[in-house]
């Protein structure tokens, strides 16, 4: 809590002097702020509630969610260890960390091409990166649903209905996507060390590896998180690639179970959608610090 | 690609390069490495060969020949580095860019699939009839992943062909006049004929490489019979006849063969149409009442879903900016929950919420009420926009909340010597600087929210749909979500109109980056 030094005496800042309101001063100033703060948290949290409600009835549709935490059961959590969910987590969960890994590398192995070397081509390159940064690759999903159908029939493993194929997708985003982000950081560290070490004998690729991948770990992990998140929730793309329902992601798997209204294993989507979430928020929660700098870092510079 | 690096410049070596230096494991790991995918490489090039796809094959000869010359090269060293990353981008990023623009000019899509002979081989199987007195074979369907054939007992032999392939001896069991097992296919159930009844009554398998012999097809999947084309192709005359000596000629301006009744055959074939996806979305009167309606509300939405979501979350970053406050930050990680739950999970969970019959909403919180919150156009992008609401503040929340902060203290004192109140001093301060800090990022937002397919597909699949359009599309849909029900949700394909539409929204994107440059420029020289 910082306090404000006495010497500013405008009479709106009065109150700071005094830490300790009372009475209806403080509710004037500060108590009515806690009462707004739970009416957002009950906003923010109610759907989550909801959906942690519906996990744990058994009724198993949507007709009987409606009633908070009237019955709780664990059955649906059970049931859904049986089905096909299981597999989609690991679909998802692989199809994320290859896409994850191959995105840090590849974007930081760019970034320092870019940060270390001079070349033609590096400024027009820069300044092509940010031109494709402007259009997301999802808007040309028909032409990817396209080039999938050609590449199937000379490479199986890169057609449609194939892991391989989606990771190589996402990962054709990559370089557009991190590399300035990269760049940036990349930038700070100082190149004295870079010619310390050649001049200690070491490669370009001892320098990269054994140097500067270690320095810039903090923000590989950040790259690499957002990306992993990014995909894990990832849905046109995984939805025009995967047909079959073994292969699906849990995106495309819990959409196809929670679209049929009816019908649909109502309370088997929620206990799925319960579990899917976990990981997501447990990185956020971990992570905010980090996330905060980071947005805040991106609005300062613009 | 010439390279400086900026250390002061070395004195020329005698010493290898480590490119080629073999002595380290370096090079043995990228030896082994090169190894695999000049093999992988060779691989592509003979099956894109087999398989006739030429583009592949030059894609593929050009990357491998710059793959070995940028690792064993000693000069090259950034490329060396951006290699990998320039190849996935030039084909899932800049090919696929470049291919929309082009598929934009064709008529490419269902009926106009492929190229003009496999058209002309199309129409003669589709076309078919059974030959009077011929005989019926027993057929077992079989299976091999995706692909189907019929493997039937001919000669007194097992013969197995597919769509691609004529019948042809193989290894295999026979049981009585059917076939019992074949070597390295899978004999169907009739459960799995079921499952795939379209694709098997679709089916036609060559007797031999001469069309004129007929092919075996199945109205039942356990009887075949030997059916031949109604229509004769005349290959110098580029027309068809019929057996009633209707003449059908090609047209190559559309990619199809017509009558000169007006009658066509199907399927047609991929040719270019120039503008005609274009002048369709305007022109045609069907498409593009729903088009500028979709347009409108495609702008309307992100330009409410930022205001709506930068408005609540400013307001909370206001209001909880204050040193106080205990507990802020317990308050700040209950906020940003809805921003940490996945979007698309969200979305689907709001959608059940938001249930005419059995959703919360309208059963608790409404006490009973009978609200078709998905089922009525104007309600349904107050849904959107509500569940977008929920799902984007936190973001706004925690970026403004980092703008204030960042915003010099100094600044605030000075407005109050001058005497200005908290109102004033927050429309003159604080608000025209945050602006500047997070104008990039509600631009940024506005462009992901332009495109945010998940959330309206999820919520609503962008219906109520609109009466009498020709493609599948609803009031709640969005340019993007639009493309989707042209390229695969409307019965027919057109992957060519689709990527006209997409190509309209490159355009915008584009225009709305560029301006978002541009202001947040201005903003800046002004302050």
């Amino acid at each position: 809590m910082a306090t404000k030094t006495p010497k500013v005496q405008a009479p709106v800042l009065e109150g700071a002097n005094d830490v300790r309101l009372k009475g209806g001063r403080w509710w004037g100033k500060v108590g009515w702020k806690h009462v707004l703060a739970v009416f957002i948290i009950a906003y923010a949290i109610f759907p989550l509630l909801y959906v942690l409600s519906a996990s744990l009835s058994p009724g198993g549709t949507l007709t009987g969610s409606a009633r908070l935490f009237s019955e709780i059961s664990l059955v649906n959590y059970s049931e859904l260890m049986d089905g096909r969910f299981p597999k989609w987590m690991l679909n998802s969960l692989v199809v994320s960390s290859a896409s994850a890994i191959g995105t840090v590398v590849m974007g930081a192995a760019a970034a320092y091409a870019f940060s270390r070397f001079r070349f033609s081509g590096r400024r027009g390159g820069l300044t092509a990166l940010l031109i494709i940064q402007m259009f997301p690759q999802m808007l040309a999903f028909v032409a990817i649903f396209l080039l999938l159908l050609t590449l199937g029939d000379v490479f199986p493993q890169l057609g449609i209905g194939s892991h391989l194929a989606l990771i190589a997708v996402y990962l054709g985003g990559a370089l557009g996507a991190n590399t300035f982000l990269m760049y940036g950081f990349f930038n700070t560290i100082p190149r004295d060390l870079d010619e310390a070490a050649k001049i200690d004998g070491a490669t370009h690729a001892q320098i990269f590896w054994g140097m500067i991948m270690r320095l810039v770990t903090p923000i590989l992990a950040v790259v690499g998180l957002l990306s992993f998140v990014s995909t894990y929730g990832e849905f046109i793309l995984a939805r025009i690639v995967l047909n079959r329902p073994d292969t699906y992601t849990l995106a495309v798997g819990l959409y196809v179970w929670a679209s049929d209204e009816r019908n649909a294993p109502w309370s088997l989507f929620a206990a799925g959608a319960v579990i899917a979430a976990i990981p997501i928020i447990a990185l956020f929660i971990y992570l905010q610090k980090y996330i905060v700098a980071g947005l805040t870092a991106g609005s300062v510079k613009g | 690609m010439s390279v400086t690096t900026e250390a002061p410049k070395r004195v020329e070596e005698p010493r290898l390069s480590h490119a080629r230096d073999i002595s380290r494991p370096g090079f043995i790991v990228k030896l082994i490495l090169m190894a695999l995918i000049n093999a992988l490489g060779l691989y592509g090039i003979l099956a894109a060969w087999a398989q006739d796809s030429m583009g592949v094959v030059a894609f593929l000869v050009v990357a491998l020949i710059a793959a070995n010359w940028v690792y064993f090269s000693k000069r090259a060293v950034p490329a060396k580095y951006l290699y990998p990353g320039l190849v996935f981008l030039a084909v899932y990023q800049l090919y696929v860019m470049g291919n929309t623009a082009f598929v934009a000019f064709t008529n490419y899509g269902d009926g106009h699939n492929s190229t003009k002979a496999a058209a002309i081989e199309q129409i003669l199987k589709t076309s078919d009839r059974r030959i009077d007195g011929s005989s019926t074979y027993p057929v077992a369907v079989v299976g091999q992943g995706a692909d189907l054939g019929f493997a039937v007992v001919r000669d007194g032999e097992v013969q197995l062909g597919t769509m691609d392939e004529p019948l042809a001896p193989v290894a295999g069991e026979v049981d009585g006049d059917r076939v019992a097992a074949v070597e390295g296919w899978e004999i169907l159930s009739i459960a799995e004929i079921q499952q795939q009844q379209n694709e098997v009554l679709g089916l036609r398998v060559s007797l031999s490489e001469e069309p004129a012999d007929g092919w075996l097809r199945t109205d039942n999947g356990s009887l075949a019979y030997v059916a031949r084309s109604t229509l004769s192709y005349d290959e110098a005359a580029d027309t068809f006849t019929n057996d009633e000596g209707k003449v059908f000629s090609a047209d190559p301006d559309r990619g199809l063969f017509a009558a000169e009744d007006g009658e066509e055959l199907v399927p047609g074939w991929r040719v270019l149409v120039g503008f005609e996806n274009f002048a369709k979305m305007f022109t045609d009167s069907r498409l593009s009442g729903p088009f500028f309606q979709i347009l409108v509300w495609t702008f309307a939405f992100a330009i409410l879903s930022v205001a709506t979501t930068f408005a609540l979350g400013l307001f909370i970053a206001v209001i909880f900016n204050d040193p106080l406050v205990k507990g802020r930050r317990f308050y700040r990680a209950m906020f940003i929950l809805p921003y940490a739950f996945p979007g698309f999970l969200a979305a689907l969970v709001w959608k059940g919420m938001l249930n005419k019959e059995f959703g919360i909403i309208n059963e608790t919180l409404l006490g009973g009420a009978d609200i078709n919150w998905l089922g009525d156009g104007n309600l349904a992008k107050l849904a959107i926009l509500g569940v977008n609401l929920w799902l984007g503040f936190p973001y706004m929340f925690l970026i403004t909340t980092g703008a204030l902060q960042s915003i010099p203290g100094e600044l605030h004192e000075a407005g109050v010597m001058d005497g200005a109140g908290p109102w004033r001093r927050f429309r003159s301060i604080t608000f025209p600087l945050l602006l500047v800090s997070v104008a990039p990022l509600l631009i940024a937002s506005f462009a992901f929210n332009f495109n945010n397919f998940s959330l309206i597909y999820m919520l609503t699949g962008g219906g109520p749909n609109f009466p009498g359009a020709p493609v599948v599309i609803g009031e709640t849909d969005i340019l993007i979500s639009m493309v989707y029900a042209v390229a695969f949700e409307s019965g027919v394909k057109q992957y060519g109109l689709a990527s006209a539409l997409s190509i309209l929204i490159f355009v915008m994107v584009g225009a709305i980056s560029w301006l978002g440059f541009r202001q947040t420029r201005k903003l800046e020289e002004i302050l």
